[in-house]
C-alpha cells in the first residue's frame, strides 16, 4: 500500500466526566488509501462517529483528542492551526451526516447552501457558482435540478435532501468523503438509490470514502475494507471478503449471525446477549468479555493483543492466539 | 441643527431603510410568501397599523412657513407662526385652539358658555388648554411609534448581540453575560426605569433608552437559549465540517434562524413598550404629547361634574387601536413564521 490518504494511529478521544475521562475512542488505528472505501462498523455508542469527528477535529466540547496521530493528505491534523484546519475541511475531507432532515439550514435555499461550500475554497462569481451547483445537482441525480436550486429544504423529500447534502460535500472536490450513516434515516428504496449514487461517484471521481454504518448490507455493497469497532476499540479489521466471508472475532461473528437475510428461515434469529456497556464501565480488559461465548479468564484481566490472521486481516481476541485459546473460535 | 430638521432627516432615513428591508426580504421566497400570507390573514389590522405609521410619518415631517407678508398680516388670517408645523398639523387650521374645555362639536365653551372661535368643528372637543383633542390624539401616534419602534431598535440588536454571544461561545463569556442579565432582571423594573429616567432626563430618546436598558434581558435570554440549541444542530455541524468559519456560521446559520423570533419579539416588545410609556406618564415621567400623558391629564377631568370624557376617550382609543392592531398582526406573524407550522402551511 502506498502513502495513505488518511492515517490514524493510536487515536484516543476522551470526554471528561467528573474526575474521570471516558475514552469514547480508545487506541484506534485506521488507514484509508486513495479511492478506497473503508467501512467503520459498530453498534450505536461504539465510538465510530466520534472517530470520524476526531479526524476533522470536530469533537463536540467538552470532548477532546488526547492521544494519537492523525494524518490527512500528508498533513498532521493535530498540529494544524484553526485556520489551516478549516481550509482542510471540505477540501481534503468532507463529511455527510446521518440526518438529512436536520442537516440543511431551513432558511437558506438548497442552491445557496451548496454554493456556500463551493465558494469557501475557491473564488467563483455568483453566476459561475450557480452553474457549478447546477452541475453538482445533476451529478447527484436530483431531478429538475434548475427548479431545486431555489427550493428550501422543507420542500424536498428526505432522499433529495441527502442528495443535496452529498452535493454540498462534493462541492470542493474532496479526496475523502466521510459518510456518517448516510442512509440510516432513509427508507429502503431510497437507501439503495443513495448507495448506488455513492458507488457511482466513487468510480467517477476516484474519491475515497470512509463509511460509517451499522448496516452490514451496506458494507457488502460498498466497502473494500472493513474495520469493526466495539466499545471504543477496534476488534477486527480486514478486507470485505475476510470480514464478511470468514469473520474471526466472536463479536463480528455474532453481528453477522444476527442479519435476517443470512439466517435460516423459520428459525429464531441469533442475537448477541446483553448490551454494549456504557463508557464508564469500560475497563482495560476485553470489553466484549461479558457477552462473549468464548470468554476465558485472561479476557477479564488483560487487553487482547492484535492477532494477525492474514496480511490484511487482524483481530483482537485471546481466543485466536495460538497457545492461549483454541485458535479457531 | 433644529429639531424638526433632524426629524425630517430621520424620516428620510427610516423610509430608505424600510424600502431596503422590504426589497431585501422580497428577494427571499420564504419572506415573500410570509408577507403574502400576512396580508391574506390580517388585512384590516395591517391597514390599521399602516394608517398609524402614516400618521406618525406625517407628524414627523415639518417645516417653518415663510414669514407672513404684510398683506396677510393686514388681512389678519395669518398669525405669524414662526414655529415648524408638521404635515399633520397642516391638516388643521393654524389657530385651531380655544380658550378652554369644549364638548365635541359644541358651539360654546363647556364652562361659561362663551362662543368658540371654531364652533362645531372640534370633532372630539378641546382639552383644558383649549387644544383640539382629535389633533392631539393623532399626534400621539408619532410618540407611540417612536417609543415602540426606537426602543425595539435599541433592545433587539443589544439582546441579539449578548444572547448569541453568550449562547454560541458558552463558558466564561456565557457566565458573565448571564450574570449581568440576572442582575438586571432581579431589580424591580419600574424602580430601575424611574431611576434611569431621572438620571438621563425626560426627553423622548432618554425614555426610550431607559425602557431599552430594562427591557432587553427577556429577548437576550430567548436568543441565548435558541443559539445554544442551534449551535448543536446538524446543519451547523455540517457547515463546520465543510470548513465554514465560526463568524460566518453565526451570521449565516445562526442569526437567520433567529429572525422569526426577532420579528415576533419586535411585535410583542413594541406594544409592551407603548404601554410601559403610558405607565411612566402616569408617574409623571412620560414623553410630552404621548397618549399616556393625555390619559394622565384626563384623570383629573374624570372627577369633574359634569364629567369630561372626550380627552380620555381619544387617547385611550388611539392606544387601544394601535396595540390591538399590532397584537393581531403579531399573532399572525407568529403563526406564519413559526418553523413548526411552516410545513403544514404549504
Amino acid at each position: 500500500m502506498s502513502e495513505s490518504l488518511l492515517e490514524v494511529r493510536g487515536l484516543r478521544t476522551v470526554f471528561p466526566e467528573g474526575d474521570a475521562r471516558l475514552p469514547v475512542v480508545d487506541d484506534v488505528d485506521l488507514a484509508v488509501s486513495r479511492s478506497e472505501t473503508v467501512a467503520l462498523v459498530g453498534e450505536s455508542g461504539s465510538g465510530k462517529s466520534m472517530t470520524a469527528l476526531s479526524i476533522l477535529r470536530l469533537v463536540p466540547r467538552p470532548g477532546r483528542i488526547e492521544e494519537g496521530t492523525l494524518r490527512l493528505a500528508g498533513r498532521d491534523v493535530r498540529s494544524l492551526s484553526v485556520d489551516e484546519m478549516r481550509s482542510l475541511r471540505g477540501r481534503e475531507a468532507a463529511m455527510i451526516f446521518q440526518e438529512p432532515m436536520t442537516s440543511l439550514n431551513p432558511v437558506v435555499s438548497c442552491g445557496d447552501q451548496v454554493a456556500e461550500g463551493l465558494r469557501l475554497h475557491e473564488r467563483v462569481s455568483g453566476r459561475a457558482a450557480r452553474r457549478r451547483v447546477l452541475e453538482l445537482f445533476e451529478q447527484v441525480g436530483i431531478p429538475d435540478p434548475a427548479e431545486r436550486l431555489d427550493a428550501y429544504p422543507h420542500e424536498l423529500s428526505g432522499g433529495l435532501k441527502q442528495r443535496v447534502m452529498i452535493a454540498m460535500a462534493l462541492a470542493s472536490r474532496p479526496k475523502l468523503l466521510i459518510a456518517d450513516e448516510p442512509t440510516t434515516a432513509l427508507d429502503v428504496t431510497i437507501q439503495a438509490q443513495i448507495l448506488e449514487l455513492l458507488a457511482g461517484l466513487r468510480a467517477e471521481l476516484g474519491m475515497a470514502i470512509l463509511l460509517i454504518t451499522h448496516d452490514l448490507g451496506i458494507v457488502n455493497e460498498l466497502a473494500d475494507r472493513v474495520a469493526v469497532m466495539y466499545a471504543g476499540r477496534l476488534v477486527e479489521t480486514g478486507t470485505r471478503e475476510e470480514i464478511l466471508g470468514s469473520p474471526r472475532h466472536p463479536y463480528t461473528q455474532g453481528l453477522l449471525r444476527s442479519i435476517p437475510a443470512r439466517a435460516p428461515r423459520g428459525e429464531r434469529l441469533a442475537e448477541i446477549p446483553g448490551v454494549v456497556p456504557p463508557p464508564r464501565a469500560w475497563g482495560a480488559a476485553c470489553r466484549f468479555a461479558d457477552r462473549c461465548p468464548l470468554v476465558m479468564d485472561v479476557c477479564r484481566r488483560e487487553r487482547p493483543r492484535p492477532v494477525v490472521l492474514a496480511p490484511s486481516h487482524v483481530a483482537h481476541c485471546f481466543a485466536l492466539e495460538p497457545g492461549v485459546g483454541s485458535g479457531t473460535p | 441643527m433644529e429639531g424638526y430638521v433632524v426629524s425630517n432627516l430621520l424620516v428620510a432615513g427610516l423610509l430608505a431603510l424600510g424600502i431596503f428591508a422590504v426589497w431585501r426580504a422580497s428577494r427571499s421566497r420564504l419572506w415573500r410568501d410570509a408577507g403574502r400570507e400576512l396580508v391574506r390573514r390580517r388585512p384590516i389590522a395591517l391597514t390599521a397599523v399602516g394608517l398609524f405609521v402614516l400618521l406618525g410619518l406625517m407628524d414627523a415631517v415639518a417645516w417653518v412657513d415663510p414669514p407672513a407678508t404684510a398683506a396677510q398680516l393686514a388681512a389678519g388670517d395669518a398669525i405669524a407662526l414662526r414655529k415648524p408645523r408638521s404635515l399633520l398639523d397642516r391638516l388643521f387650521p393654524p389657530d385651531f385652539e380655544e380658550r378652554s374645555y369644549s364638548a365635541p362639536l359644541a358651539d360654546v365653551e363647556f364652562y361659561g358658555g362663551r362662543p368658540l372661535r371654531h364652533p362645531g368643528r372640534h370633532l372630539l372637543g378641546t382639552d383644558i388648554l383649549g387644544r383640539d383633542v382629535l389633533h392631539l390624539t393623532l399626534k400621539g401616534a408619532r410618540v407611540a411609534l417612536l417609543v415602540g419602534g426606537l426602543t425595539s431598535l435599541i433592545v433587539i440588536p443589544l439582546a441579539l448581540v449578548f444572547g448569541v454571544t453568550a449562547g454560541y461561545l458558552g463558558g466564561g463569556v456565557d457566565d458573565a453575560i448571564f450574570f449581568v442579565m440576572s442582575t438586571l432582571a432581579s431589580i424591580p423594573s419600574i424602580l430601575l426605569l424611574i431611576a434611569l429616567v431621572m438620571a438621563l432626563g425626560r426627553g423622548p430618546v432618554q425614555v426610550c433608552v431607559a425602557l431599552g436598558v430594562t427591557g432587553w434581558v427577556g429577548f437576550a435570554r430567548i436568543a441565548r437559549g435558541e443559539t445554544l440549541k442551534l449551535r448543536e444542530l446538524d446543519y451547523v455541524q455540517a457547515a463546520r465540517a465543510l470548513g465554514v468559519s465560526e463568524p460566518r456560521i453565526v451570521l449565516r446559520h445562526v442569526i437567520p434562524n433567529l429572525m422569526h423570533l426577532v420579528v415576533i419579539t419586535f411585535v410583542i416588545l413594541f406594544s409592551s413598550f407603548v404601554l410601559s410609556e403610558a405607565v411612566l406618564s402616569w408617574l409623571g415621567l412620560g414623553i410630552d404629547g404621548s397618549w399616556g400623558q393625555m390619559i394622565d391629564q384626563a384623570r383629573n377631568e374624570l372627577s369633574r361634574d359634569p364629567i369630561i370624557v372626550w380627552n380620555l376617550a381619544g387617547a385611550s382609543t388611539g392606544l387601544f387601536t394601535l396595540i390591538l392592531a399590532v397584537n393581531l398582526v403579531g399573532d399572525a406573524v407568529r403563526d406564519i413564521l413559526d418553523p413548526r407550522t411552516l410545513k403544514e402551511r404549504r
